[in-house]
């Protein structure tokens, strides 16, 4: 009877090793398919019963795409050009250091101060989390098109220069200036950091800006850096608001993808549009490899609410 | 002074925030409720799909009238006339929409809970198991879409092929078939999002107490049975949240389709926030493309309204 109930529960075992196996496998069939055929040649191209290796293992792909689309910036008249990767770089690190300084210090102010209508005011910032930003691209368009006719920052009548903001990496960056999940993660980060540390720095006669970095930041920079992460993911895989706001000279990578598969001498080359895909995907790909841990971690922080 | 100061620091601190917030979601939801209400003469006339909203005086129009006219409420009273063009196509993309979310979300989130409960064990080779799950998250969506296109080829696909294996004769190219277009989106944001959801039933799984284990194994409750009896009512909380991102997401992430789908003509695979974009981009229909705005921040809003009741009754 117990041997009974003990191969039972070691066929049940057995089971959830295979189930788990056969999943595993099933969702790696995208990523390791487009790496074998990113390594063909892009004459080499599949057929029925060919859709894996090739004839040969190259990298021809890889160098026909990096020649057909400028993905990496090149060296030319003394000056570097313009390209999909430093583009994507440019408005990401724009937005991340931004952030970094908008998030720190307004959820500093809602877990250190009280002060008139502070309840109003944080959920006023938490309005970004019900209506997400990505709906609003078509008024938010509007607003980066006018941004400097309007009298937005600073009246006309006291200063008045007129600029564009349209295919700029200013343009796609700025509407994540603010940040409702950051300043939340922030704040709630802060909140855990002991009053006794706070009430000491006080004494030691720290002023605010001294109380913020020398006893806030340190114990913070878990969710710091896990802001950090899930922000630099989430800008550098998004395709539809700079689609919307750049046409040319700020294209970040997503944006080069696309329009190198719409390409019309690439058609079915699928060896030449995976490498391109590959090469937009990898870094970030890369760095989850390398810190699975802290990248799993920092995501499920990004559903808090 | 100091008093004053430190009254106002605050404040200040929180101004850029404030300031960003109201620019960039404060002040376009109230803008695109006025703009809704407003008719332009489209730019480009050439470019727009005729349409057939009757507005008074409008149609003869001459073209060089391009200021806005105020229509008041006419996209919207069209909206749910159905023998309007603008009825019709909010008729086929609000089905499509509901359709897309109520397969998907539910979907992926089972799917993410079978993940957890499947690598939340203390096996050799199970971070690879974890990697492989989660990974599409990283994944740009129009990489993973570029992807699935190979996989939706007729003849040769991998799709294709792995369906002819198990006795499939249908359609083959997925992405250009007007009734397995949308599916096809569906089953791309299944595989990208269902990882993403797994992280969070991993973490509430790790959070479950021994004891009702111990009791159920008392019980003499078989590993199915504890599943379904035990720890999937336990982890209701991490359900209800994983939901209500899951149908934000789903509602916001259309990358997929900008590069599967673009090229079905009579949108039978749209979805909301995709007809946003090609009717304010590519038809110039300003006013339609801010109604619909509207109407996709008015349901975010009733749901997360709605999920907000719902958790603080269970927070009780």
């Amino acid at each position: 009877m117990l041997a009974e109930q003990h191969k039972r529960i070691h066929y049940g075992q057995w089971m959830t090793n295979v189930a788990t196996i056969v999943l595993a496998a099933l969702w790696l069939v995208p990523i390791v398919w487009a790496l074998v055929v990113s390594l063909r040649s892009p004459d080499d191209s599949l057929g029925p019963d060919d859709v894996w290796f090739g004839e040969t293992i190259t990298t021809e792909s890889y160098e026909k795409a990096v020649d057909l689309a400028p993905f990496f910036p090149e060296w030319k008249d003394g000056h570097l050009t313009r390209s999909y990767y430093s583009n994507t770089i440019q408005f990401v690190v724009l937005t991340l250091v931004v952030q970094l300084i908008t998030v720190t210090l307004a959820g500093f102010a809602f877990a250190h101060y009280d002060f008139f209508a502070k309840k109003l005011f944080f959920y006023f910032i938490l309005l970004q989390m019900m209506i997400p930003t990505a709906i609003l691209l078509v008024p938010n368009f509007v607003t980066i098109r006018e941004f400097s006719t309007a009298d937005f920052l600073i009246p006309k009548f006291i200063y008045y220069h007129e600029f564009n903001l349209y295919d700029t990496p200013w343009a796609v960056a700025m509407p994540y200036f603010g940040s409702a999940f950051g300043t939340f993660l922030m704040r709630q980060a802060f909140l855990e950091v002991p009053d006794e540390l706070v009430d000491a720095g006080r004494i030691d006669g720290c002023r605010w800006y001294q109380l913020l970095w020398h006893v806030y930041l340190p114990p913070s920079r878990p969710s710091l850096v896990a802001f950090g992460l899930v922000s630099v993911s989430f800008h550098w895989n998004e395709l539809l608001w700079p689609l919307v706001v750049t046409s040319d000279k700020a294209r970040p990578l997503t944006m080069g993808l696309l329009r190198f598969t719409q390409l019309s001498d690439i058609g079915a080359q699928w060896s030449l549009v995976m490498a391109a895909t590959i090469i937009i995907a990898l870094p970030l790909l890369g760095a989850f490899l390398i810190f699975q841990r802290q990248f799993i971690r920092s995501f499920l922080h990004s559903g808090v609410k | 002074m100091t008093q004053l100061s430190r009254r106002f620091l605050p404040i200040l601190l929180i101004l850029p925030t404030l300031y960003f917030v109201f620019m960039f979601t404060v002040r376009p939801t109230y803008k695109v409720l006025n703009d809704s209400q407003e008719y332009y003469y489209p730019s480009r006339p050439d470019r727009v799909r005729p349409t057939d909203l009757q507005l008074p005086g409008i149609e003869e129009a001459p073209r060089s009238l391009r200021g806005p006219h105020d229509v008041g409420w006419a996209y919207y009273r069209a909206l749910f006339d159905p023998d309007t063009r603008e009825g019709e196509t909010f008729r086929q993309v609000m089905s499509n929409t509901t359709q897309y979310v109520l397969i998907t979300v539910p979907i992926s989130i089972l799917l993410a809970f079978v993940f957890a409960v499947l690598i939340n064990r203390p096996l050799r080779g199970i971070g690879l198991a974890r990697m492989a799950f989660f990974y599409p998250t990283m994944l740009p969506l129009v990489s993973a879409a570029t992807i699935w296109i190979f996989f939706f080829t007729p003849e040769y696909g991998i799709w294709n092929t792995a369906l002819r294996f198990f006795g499939y004769h249908g359609a083959e190219n997925w992405v250009i078939n007007p009734n397995l277009a949308l599916y096809s989106l569906m089953i791309v944001a299944i595989w990208k999002n269902a990882g993403y959801f797994m992280i969070f039933y991993l973490a509430g799984l790790q959070n479950l107490p021994d004891d009702v284990f111990e009791a159920a194994d008392l019980d003499g409750a078989n590993w199915v049975q504890k599943m379904v009896y035990v720890t999937f009512p336990l982890l209701r909380r991490t359900t209800l949240f994983v939901s209500v991102i899951a149908i934000l997401s789903a509602f916001q992430n259309i990358d997929h389709a900008l590069v599967m789908t673009y090229e079905l003509a009579t949108g039978e695979a749209d979805l909301l926030l995709y007809e946003v974009y090609q009717q304010r981009f590519e038809f110039r229909n300003y006013g339609f493309a801010n109604t619909l705005t509207v109407i996709m921040i008015l349901i975010l809003l009733t749901l997360t309204f709605t999920n907000f009741v719902l958790s603080e009754r269970r927070g009780e």
